[in-house]
């Protein structure tokens, strides 16, 4: 690990993703589902990228391994390593370099033993180390011999994260990994991450469990209808309201349980129905007339960064 | 707009196959026996102006004679697959509401009509109705309505199972109000388009029997009878008796599929995607 | 192992009884059917052998049992047909389970042609259009599936027999061959030599369906779940269908076609048919112009315990293959 903590390992500026929709049989229109996002993750930090559900978070992950469904088009940049991660590149990187570890048992071939799947297609196969990881899981030795719909969930959690510790990736995008686990299991599962970035590897955590997420990453995302609002230390979040930057970051928070519970007005738009401006504005107890008509620039504030106007 | 115009341009295609249909079938209704009578001056004419099709053995136009035959094949096709889809509705609906018992004597009917191959069982029926044109109508009824019975049995229990349905029931309402002011808007359409979707195979089945010779008598035109007889006198070269009859078939069931698809897309354009 | 035998044998013994009981009503319709036909058989049968007197003619009605009564007359089949004895077909003159026996095996070699080479040849296909979706060999391909199952057997048939045996002269034509003629003066090269254009036309017939099974089953398995995180890891396009697709597509085409074995049947009654092939198909089909009712109940219950056998060999498939039913199973 001779890697500059400094150089960020994967850089995604002004993503937009859209797909093309049939209208029942007979029409075709165009969908933006991601747009504008910006996110830079570096070497040895969990980068928690939060939002509700609908707001286009997993399709990121597809959009940087490169396999979105056909579709699909993309625009913006992305850069890995400092290079730019094309095509050819993310097929070179896919399952190599970055890793990713799906969000249930259902991306498992279920007519596939589970020792074989996880093994992965490359030749040689690496059995023996992946029976040393499946000891250190925990996991008994005659689960490879499973089919997916034998294991438990916490089985398949385990079986699907190591085979992203089976590859020497040094990017490992974790989807929703969190759902279904009782709680001891999801700690479990994050103290892994954690071990995972303090080896030198960079983590995306994508969850919709903001708690867990601030407790566990060491910078969080705020993502909202398809855009990332603010990016921040996870420190900030765990603060409070006064500490963070975005209208939208702050009102999740006092939507926590523990800190009142208090709800957003209005619903997260729907791709396809996107405001103008800023994604939030319709929503926005701050929106301007600049707010509804343009969408704000990303701004470094104290040391994190916002998409927004006001936001300070 | 554009998905107006997309709409209505299937619409207008479905009803310009519809009139080409109907054509054919007039042609073919209207055309007198005269015009296809034997002419012995004119016998084994290959293809002309004066005889698009040719002429067979016995100096008929097999254009016309084409034609004519399309009309008893189309008339066998549309009464057998009315037949069949009549009891498909009949006998979906009963395995839908009826006892468990009834469900799974239907389902077992329904694996016996499926063991025996079509084309034998239909044969049976002929040969037990003594040929013609009863054992052709029956035996391609009997045969085709069992997928349509379980499209029906499948909606029909569907329906049941809706809250609305249920409500209309605590309040009193009888079956027979049921059945006619919720079940039967949903069937109708299914109905049709299982109806329409079943009309090309009923006349590839007519045209099959009539060709093995248990359906309609000789001196009909039917297409299975034209191509039998091409059968006879394909070895000294007259491939225009059986190529252009052939295609008219082919032509006739492609346009009525595809006029079922349509129609389904008008009908229900969610389902009808892929 | 032991438990895959006792699945095994569960299945067959559940589909046993199915079997028998279906079979005895198929051999009760079809008793019932022939029993209503206006044809006389006795009449038939007697045309047959040239004139009898009214002493012969009472001693073949006794024989056949024409004054019993028709619920008699079944059991009394039904007990030869259970010894084995299908009665004397009236057209050959020969016991119907000997030429059932004879026939079968040319029948079985036509459909078996047939069937593999559409098997092989749809799934082929369907791969090949399930890994192009909506591309342009998915859709010529599909448009040729439809096109297909819109012409009948017997035609397609014609245009063959009339394209290459009559223009090209490759062939021979079917009725060349006389349909009684002996076994014993064919050749393995002239059997094959007739067996070939009838059985591509059969194949023709039925890897449509087959063929947009599978493209459908590909398609759903390539947008699945699973094959996206394989993707993820770094799975190509060949190794995808390799390790997911062929693991996932496979069993269901192969059930699909042990389960069409009625159209094959049917399929094969035309094709015959159009090539004087000597088969059983041909052989029905005479029955049923000639009023020959032994055979034609031979062959209708034949072709029934033909179509179960399929059916359940189907079932067998799925129920010791696939892991997931394997496991509900138990």
């Amino acid at each position: 690990m001779n890697q500059n903590v400094n150089t960020p390992l994967l850089e995604v500026s002004d993503l937009s993703v859209s797909f093309r929709m049939y209208d029942g049989a007979l029409e075709q229109r165009d969908l933006q589902v991601i747009s504008s996002l910006s996110l830079t993750v570096y070497p040895g930090e969990i980068l928690a990228i939060a939002g509700s559900s609908g707001s286009g978070k997993s399709l990121l992950a597809s959009a940087i391994l490169g396999i979105l469904p056909g579709n699909a088009t993309t625009g913006g940049s992305l850069r890995y390593n400092g290079e730019a991660l094309t095509p050819e590149r993310q097929k070179q990187l896919r399952g190599t370099e970055i890793a990713l570890v799906p969000q249930s048992v259902a991306y498992l071939d279920p007519l596939m033993q589970v020792g074989k799947q996880v093994d992965g297609h490359r030749k040689p196969r690496p059995t023996e180390k992946r029976r040393g990881l499946f000891r250190r899981f925990g996991l008994p030795e005659k689960t490879e011999k499973l089919y997916p719909f034998q294991l438990s969930g916490g089985m398949a959690r385990r079986a699907l994260v190591s085979t992203a510790l089976l590859t020497d990736a040094r990017l490992i995008i974790a989807d929703e990994p969190t759902p279904g686990m009782s709680l001891d299991q999801a700690l479990e599962a994050l103290k892994l991450f954690r071990e995972m970035a303090d080896e030198g590897r960079a983590v995306v955590l994508i969850t919709h469990d903001i708690d867990l997420a601030f407790a566990f990453a060491d910078r969080v995302a705020v993502f909202y209808a398809g855009t990332t609002v603010e990016t921040a230390p996870a420190q900030d979040f765990r603060q409070g309201p006064e500490a963070l930057r975005h209208p939208y970051s702050k009102a999740l928070w006092n939507a926590l349980p523990q800190n009142g519970f208090t709800p957003i007005a209005g619903f997260q738009p729907y791709a396809g129905n996107l405001p103008q401006g800023c994604l939030f504005a319709p929503r926005c107890p701050y929106a301007t007339e600049e707010c509804h008509t343009t969408v704000p620039p990303m701004r470094q504030v104290r040391g994190g960064e916002v998409r927004c106007y006001h936001g300070a | 707009m554009r998905k107006l115009n997309r709409r209505t341009r299937v619409l207008l295609l479905t009803i310009l196959m519809a009139l080409i249909l109907i054509a054919t079938y007039a042609a073919g209704i209207l055309i007198p026996e005269s015009a296809v009578e034997a002419d012995f001056m004119a016998t084994k004419q290959p293809p002309s102006l004066a005889h698009p099709f040719g002429t067979d053995s016995l100096g008929r136009d097999l254009f016309l004679r084409t034609l004519k035959g399309m009309s008893v094949s189309m008339t066998v096709g549309i009464v057998a697959s009315c037949i069949s889809a009549v009891v498909a509705v009949l006998i979906g609906i009963a395995a839908a509401t009826g006892s468990k018992r009834v469900d799974g004597c239907i389902n077992w009917v329904i694996d016996l009509v499926m063991g025996v191959p079509h084309t034998i069982l239909i044969i049976l029926i002929s040969f037990a109705l003594g040929r013609g044109l009863k054992g052709l109508l029956v035996g391609v009824a009997v045969t085709h309505w069992t997928s349509l019975a379980r499209v029906i049995r499948g909606e029909v229990m569907q329906l049941r199972s809706q809250q609305y349905i249920a409500v209309s029931r605590r309040f009193g309402k009888s079956s027979g109000w049921i059945l006619t002011n919720h079940l039967l808007p949903h069937l109708v359409p299914q109905f049709f388009v299982g109806l329409v979707l079943m009309f090309p195979h009923a006349i590839l089945h007519e045209a099959s029997i009539s060709f093995l010779g248990f359906g309609l008598p000789p001196e009909q035109p039917a297409i299975g009878i034209i191509l039998a007889e091409s059968m006879k006198y394909i070895s000294s070269g007259m491939w225009w008796t059986a190529v252009f009859p052939g295609l008219t078939l082919v032509l006739i069931v492609l346009l009525v599929d595809r006029l079922g698809d349509n129609l389904r897309m008008i009908i229900d354009p969610y389902s009808a995607q892929e | 192992m032991k438990g895959i035998f006792g699945r095994l044998g569960r299945i067959f013994l559940t589909y046993g009884f199915k079997i028998i009981t279906l079979l005895l009503a198929v051999s009760i319709i079809a008793f019932v059917l022939v029993t209503l036909s206006p044809v006389d058989p006795v009449q038939q049968y007697i045309m047959g052998i040239g004139p009898v007197s009214d002493e012969q003619r009472a001693q073949i009605e006794d024989y056949w049992g024409v004054n019993e009564p028709p619920v008699e007359r079944y059991f009394s089949w039904l007990n030869s047909l259970l010894h084995g004895d299908l009665g004397t077909s009236l057209l050959y003159r020969r016991p119907v389970a000997e030429i059932i026996g004879q026939r079968f095996v040319n029948s079985l070699a036509l459909m078996l042609c047939a069937w593999v080479f559409s098997g092989v040849i749809g799934f082929l296909l369907g791969c090949v259009m399930g890994m192009n979706q909506n591309r342009w060999p998915d859709k010529v391909l599909k448009k040729i599936c439809y096109l297909l199952s819109s012409v009948p057997t017997f035609w397609l048939g014609l245009v063959l027999l009339l394209l290459f045996s009559v223009v090209l002269g490759w062939f021979p034509i079917g009725f060349s061959s006389p349909i009684g003629i002996l076994d014993s003066d064919v050749t393995i090269w002239q059997r094959l030599h007739h067996l070939i254009l009838p059985a591509f036309t059969l194949s023709l017939m039925s890897f449509a369906n087959i063929a947009l099974h599978t493209r459908q089953k590909l398609v759903d398995v390539m947008n699945s779940e699973y094959v996206l995180f394989a993707r993820a890891r770094g799975e190509g396009k060949w190794t995808l269908l390799r390790r997911h697709g062929l693991r996932n597509i496979l069993l269901p085409a192969l059930t699909l076609q042990f389960a069409s074995f009625a159209e094959l049947f049917g399929g094969s009654v035309m094709a015959e048919n159009v090539f004087s092939y000597p088969g059983l198909g041909s052989a029905v089909a005479a029955a049923g112009l000639n009023s020959d009712v032994p055979l034609l109940l031979g062959v209708t219950l034949f072709s029934a315990l033909f179509v179960c056998v399929g059916n359940m060999i189907a079932n067998l498939l799925y129920g010791v293959v696939d892991p997931q039913i394997r496991e509900v199973e138990k």
